[in-house]
């Protein structure tokens, strides 16, 4: 196989792999420059997988081809409804927010597994029949070199999700609403002063982490698994959490990240086939999204990279 | 005569506390009104609920006669309240035209439109001759500028009255002077100024009227040509003070802290303590006058062992403890009431028990081969709560339970009971009652009298002049003078922390070692 | 109300909560929550052998419950209990597989290599959150999949392609006959005396030594005890290092009690993340621990018998136990709610 045989099989599976980390990384962003840290996101993926796939097995036949997409929306509603609850807890409840974040995650996959089993009668969802389809773009999959890297049997949905990486830089960067979210992530207090509501805007921002994050889940499980069961998501959020980190709080370096674990992954489940790395055992691919991150914390990511308010209530009148 | 703003009768609770009882102010158009009061009397509660932070339980707010109601920030913003906040309320990564913007930011087509925001930004400045930099960011500009930010964030919107909450707490004597020049042209084009102060000669220098309250309630509103300082601070306290503390002559006699050459530097490697040279005398109070942030917080941490020593020496009693560990210089004889209780001087949520055994925890009799006898600690916290008048319920009681003066109390029978050579006391005063402060500084000069050392770090120049035998002023990381309290002025002392040292004098009558 | 009180309360409203919440949704997915409870209350107590497995069940829960709270207690949160379980369980039963020496030495070698291995787990973030002050919750949680990864890797090296080791030596086991007899032959283990001999060494430790008073005072204010002379890096990195054992001592509770033996995973066994919950309930002190460690492990074994019983699917006792945990989390709303209802009981008067 030569190099760049090796490049056309892979770039293509790891942009593949990177999709819903880069949506679920892009709302641990907002959720996180708001100022309420969230590792809830892991719980939020799998409720966006339960509700993708159930979806799409309810409704394939209404549908057709549009289920995926279909799905996608209600896996957004369903997580987006979840975070309400870590946004309850950590915002007006005043309760810490990792522990509001694990139980979360506690949650989410027990109700998620308490309804399969409800419904099918067994540990796992039936598989769907209806899948977003790999294509090849028309004109663009001819270009040489880049047509098979990047438009060759590509899933629409990559495009979705580098699409909002970009809208999500948009926001944050050129809008009033950006502008008050990091405000509030950074020094809620000023920002109170200035008449912003602090808790109307960490309730937005955790809910589009939601609801990217359940859209995020509802992708994975459409697209690489194709049924729900215990450990479908097993990890994803976490590494899109890692990916937020790596990407230092920003939604394009989030995605550079994502694309980068997207590849180590990609890498773990092809490299059996791909000379070379077939040699490395397969445990240093699949544990190294988790070593760099902790090499890039404890290196190039200061503590200046964070939002200066995460983690923290914002009790008024309190220095 | 017109009022911009009548607070009429205002009462303000949290919980069993009563923050503000039956409080009283008037603000006329163009004047510049103080609101005077110690800590904690009530000023700042006020003020918030003037601009919507709180609300009152009792009483009624009116703006140019009409009455309101001042739910939240916005409204006050609505009505031309404007607050310039005494800890700033800046993003610190944003830039100067972003903070101010924040809120009710000028839009195209949905995407922030600061281009045209900076312009009207730069504008504001030069008509009040501000000089501010629309593009910087607020990490990378002084604090008299940041101050300026916070003024330009309620002129953006369009504020008539100025609220400064303690506005001259961290500048330099210049940056006062700017200030107050400042406030002269708010006022000339026609806004009006409430100034929260507990420092009587800025009243007497810039206000037209003063109200004052005292422990929450309204005591009345004078006006300021027919009043003077004695009076105002007979006023404030409920009695006569005697601004001047009362002690004998030292008798210094040989060195016990010597600092030599020292350089320290912040985080980030810039210095902040240059070449530095210092001596305190066993039985002398040497003060360090200076303005905040001149380097007093990183010689006391070197010299104490909290932070790391570039180059230069600390000697106690002649031996070099430079680099050693806290634990280490504390044992050479070294007692320090740290400059921030709450964050170094205390473990809030630890019994203030707990908290008086902080430094001998470690040792017998309390500790023994690893073991604690927590007995031990109530007995000793038993004595020093006594000695040192510490109102309490206990030893048991949380330290957060007390007021900030029984807090301060605490530390300092913590720190003298270990009878220490050398006694380091940063702002020791700070944010305390008068009664307080008195008690305290009666307590170093009784260290003193004792035959101790006492190194004594303020920001308040009176403090300064009244407790110390020498004073060394500090500016940009050096002693640029030592003088004798009796034979200077506040005036010269202002300039020499200025930085204005007069330059043939200096090593003159009085050598800095 | 006192402080006292309303302390105490928040748990056990939260509790009864919890099961409120399980109740409601049995009730809307179409089960009978009084059958299901009746099953949970079976599957807990139903005879000798169901209290010998419950108590079984706990003793890693105890475990896992003081790793959490002795390093709440130090200030930090160690997400990384799963992580440190997980090296603990892998190193006990690989002491146990790999020599056969005679017991007095096997198992507590065994033992203590599984608390080796947890120490060294927590080590890791303890580390970097003194040297790099980089938050431990983060690192914790990658630390989690490393040890996942790691350990399936081992093992399958170890069993030479396997998915799980061989038995233990009966010379490592926990096991006591003396126990199975007296539970109906239930895997009830001398562990479980080593789980309450920890939850003293743990009180002995926070309210005893010097250690555990520096352990205090950096938990809550570092500042403060940089400045009383405290090495603050040290304690962080002790702090850890302790927690991580006791979380390594939960893993040789599963190795050599439990399962005598180690099986690769394909994800978490759960109990390092309940340990959270059992720490929270119990208020981050030795004796909360047992009540929490009691309340959940009897919960997650007798939910075991809910879909037999019942044909309810034992998630159900994880949403409650999630939910508990939200609860406990959002105290400040609970013990509001309960002032202001002694208020008017007070007014009402």
């Amino acid at each position: 196989m030569s190099f760049l045989e090796i490049l056309y099989f892979i770039v293509p599976s790891a942009i593949f792999y990177a999709a819903p980390l880069i949506l679920v990384a892009i709302g641990g962003v907002f959720s996180e420059r708001s100022g309420v840290v969230n590792i809830g996101l892991e719980g939020l993926m799998v409720i966006g997988a339960f509700v993708g796939i159930l979806f799409n097995l309810l409704f394939a036949d209404t549908f057709g081809g549009m289920t995926p997409w279909l799905a996608l929306v209600a896996a957004m509603v369903a997580a987006l409804l979840l975070s309400l609850l870590h946004a309850v807890a950590s915002i007006s409840f005043r309760a810490d927010q990792v522990v509001s974040g694990v139980a979360i995650n506690l949650l989410a996959i027990a109700l998620a597994l308490y309804l399969v089993k409800s419904i099918f009668d067994k540990g796992q969802t039936d598989f769907i029949s209806e899948r977003f389809a790999r294509y090849n773009v028309p004109v663009l999959s001819e270009i040489p070199v880049i047509g098979p890297l990047f438009f060759t049997s590509v899933y629409n949905t990559s495009f979705f999700a580098i699409g909002v990486a970009f809208l999500a830089w948009f926001v944050i960067y050129k809008t009033p609403f950006g502008l008050r979210l990091r405000a509030v992530g950074e020094h809620p207090m000023a920002a109170d002063t200035m008449g912003i509501n602090v808790a109307r805007m960490r309730y937005v921002a955790v809910m589009i982490s939601g609801a990217l994050a359940g859209i995020g889940g509802a992708i994975y499980a459409q697209t690489i698994t194709g049924d729900f069961g215990h450990a479908t998501i097993n990890g994803q959020g976490f590494m899109a959490l890692a990916a937020m980190i790596f990407g230092k709080w920003h939604p394009l370096g989030a995605m550079g990240a994502a694309l980068f674990f997207g590849f180590a992954q990609s890498l773990s489940i092809v490299g059996s086939s791909i000379p070379v790395i077939q040699e490395i055992p397969n445990v240093f691919l699949l544990i190294l999204p988790y070593v760099l991150t902790i090499f890039a914390l404890a290196g190039f990511i200061g503590r200046a990279n964070a939002p200066k308010a995460n983690g923290k209530p914002y009790i008024k009148g309190q220095r | 005569m017109e009022y911009v703003i009548e607070m009429l009768n205002i009462r303000k609770e949290f919980g069993n506390f009563v923050a503000n009882d039956n409080i009283t102010l008037q603000l006329e158009k163009g004047e510049i009104h103080a609101l005077l009061g110690e800590n904690g009397a009530g000023k700042s509660t006020l003020m918030n609920v003037l601009f919507g932070l709180y609300q009152p339980e009792g009483g009624e707010i009116r703006v140019r006669g009409k009455k309101v109601d001042i739910s939240n920030p916005n409204v006050a913003n609505d009505l031309g309240i404007g607050m310039v906040h005494q800890h700033f309320m800046l993003v610190e990564n944003f830039s100067v035209t972003e903070n101010i913007i924040l809120g009710s930011e000028p839009t195209k087509v949905g995407v922030t439109n600061k281009k045209d925001a900076a312009k009207k930004v730069a504008e504001l400045s030069k008509q009040y001759g501000l000089n501010v930099d629309p593009y910087a960011i607020i990490e990378d500009i002084s604090v008299g500028m940041q101050q300026r930010v916070e003024i330009l964030k309620t002129l953006y919107r369009g504020a008539e009255i100025l609220i400064f909450d303690e506005p001259t707490a961290s500048l330099t004597p210049q940056e006062i002077t700017e200030l107050i020049q400042i406030m002269k042209r708010l006022i000339a084009e026609g806004k009006s100024i409430i100034l929260i102060t507990h420092k009587l000669k800025e009243i007497m220098d810039v206000s037209d009227r003063v109200t004052v309250i005292r422990k929450g309630q309204g005591i009345g509103t004078v006006t300021t040509a027919e009043t003077n300082p004695n009076e105002l601070a007979a006023l404030m306290v409920g009695r006569q003070v005697t601004f001047k503390t009362e002690k004998g002559p030292a008798f210094p006699a040989e060195e016990t802290l010597t600092v030599k050459d020292l350089v320290v530097e912040d985080y980030r490697g810039i210095p902040k303590v240059k070449n530095l040279n210092l001596a305190v005398r066993k039985g002398e109070i040497v003060g360090i006058a200076g303005i905040d942030g001149n380097g007093q917080s990183e010689l006391i941490e070197a010299i104490t062992g909290l932070r790391k020593v570039k180059s230069g020496k600390v000697l106690i009693h002649g031996k070099d403890v430079t680099g050693m560990k806290p634990r280490k210089v504390t044992q050479s004889g070294v007692g320090h009431i740290p400059q921030d209780r709450h964050k170094h001087g205390l473990v809030l949520d630890f019994p203030i028990g707990h908290n008086i055994a902080l430094q001998t925890y470690y040792m017998a009799p309390i500790s023994k081969s690893g073991i604690m006898d927590y007995n031990r600690i109530t007995e000793k916290a038993e004595q020093i709560i006594k000695d040192f008048d510490v109102r309490t319920q206990g030893p048991h009681e949380p330290a957060r339970a007390l007021s900030g003066g029984n807090q301060q109390k605490a530390i300092i029978g913590r720190e003298v009971d270990r009878n220490p050579d050398l006694l380091i006391a940063a702002l020791p005063t700070r944010g305390l009652d008068v009664g307080a402060i008195e008690f305290i500084h009666s307590r170093l000069i009784e260290q003193r009298d004792n035959g101790k050392a006492v190194l004594l770090i303020s920001f308040e120049l009176d403090e300064v002049m009244n407790v110390s035998d020498r004073i060394a002023v500090i500016h940009d990381g050096e002693i640029v003078d030592v003088v004798i309290p009796e034979e200077t002025t506040e005036q010269e002392l202002g300039l020499l922390m200025a930085g204005h040292a007069d330059k043939d004098k200096k090593g003159g009558k009085h050598s800095v070692e | 109300m006192s402080n006292r009180v309303t302390n105490l309360l928040v748990p056990i409203v939260s509790v009864v909560l919890g099961l409120i919440v399980g109740a409601i949704i049995m009730l809307v997915s179409g089960y009978s929550p009084i059958e299901g409870y009746a099953a949970l209350w079976n599957g807990i107590f139903g005879d000798l052998y169901t209290i010998g497995e419950t108590l079984r069940q706990i003793t890693p829960y105890l475990l896992a419950g003081l790793a959490v709270a002795f390093a709440f207690r130090s200030g930090l949160f160690n997400i990384g209990v799963e992580g440190q379980l997980i090296v603990g369980w892998f190193a006990a039963a690989y002491v146990g597989v790999a020599v056969e020496l005679p017991k007095i030495i096997h198992l507590p070698l065994a033992i203590l290599a599984a608390a080796v291995a947890g120490a060294l787990w927590g080590f890791v973030p303890g580390l970097l959150k003194a040297k790099f002050r980089v938050h431990e919750v983060i690192v914790t949680i990658m630390m989690n999949y490393i040890a996942l990864h790691v350990t399936n890797a081992l093992i399958r090296t170890v069993s030479e392609g396997g998915d799980r080791t061989e038995r233990i030596f009966t010379s490592a086991s926990l096991r006591s006959e003396f126990l199975e007899n007296l539970t109906e032959f239930s895997r009830l283990h001398m562990g479980l005396l080593l789980a309450l001999i920890m939850v003293g060494v743990m009180w002995f430790i926070l309210e005893k030594t010097t250690l555990g008073f520096e352990l205090k005072a950096v938990g809550f204010n570092q500042h403060a005890s940089e400045y009383a002379g405290m090495n603050v890096n040290k304690n962080i990195i002790m702090a850890m290092v302790i927690s991580g054992a006791f979380a390594g001592l939960a893993g040789a509770m599963e190795a050599l009690g439990t399962f005598e033996y180690v099986s690769s995973k394909g994800g978490f066994t759960g109990i390092g993340f309940d340990g959270i919950a059992v720490a929270l309930l119990g208020m981050n002190t030795p004796l909360g621990v047992i009540f929490g460690a009691t309340l959940f492990g009897s919960l997650k074994y007798g939910a075991l018998n809910m879909p037999n019983a019942a044909g309810i699917p034992i998630e159900i006792v994880e949403i409650v136990i999630a939910v508990i945990i939200f609860f406990v989390a959002s105290g400040y709303i609970i013990r509001l709610l309960l002032l202001r209802a002694a208020g008017k009981k007070k007014e009402a008067k």
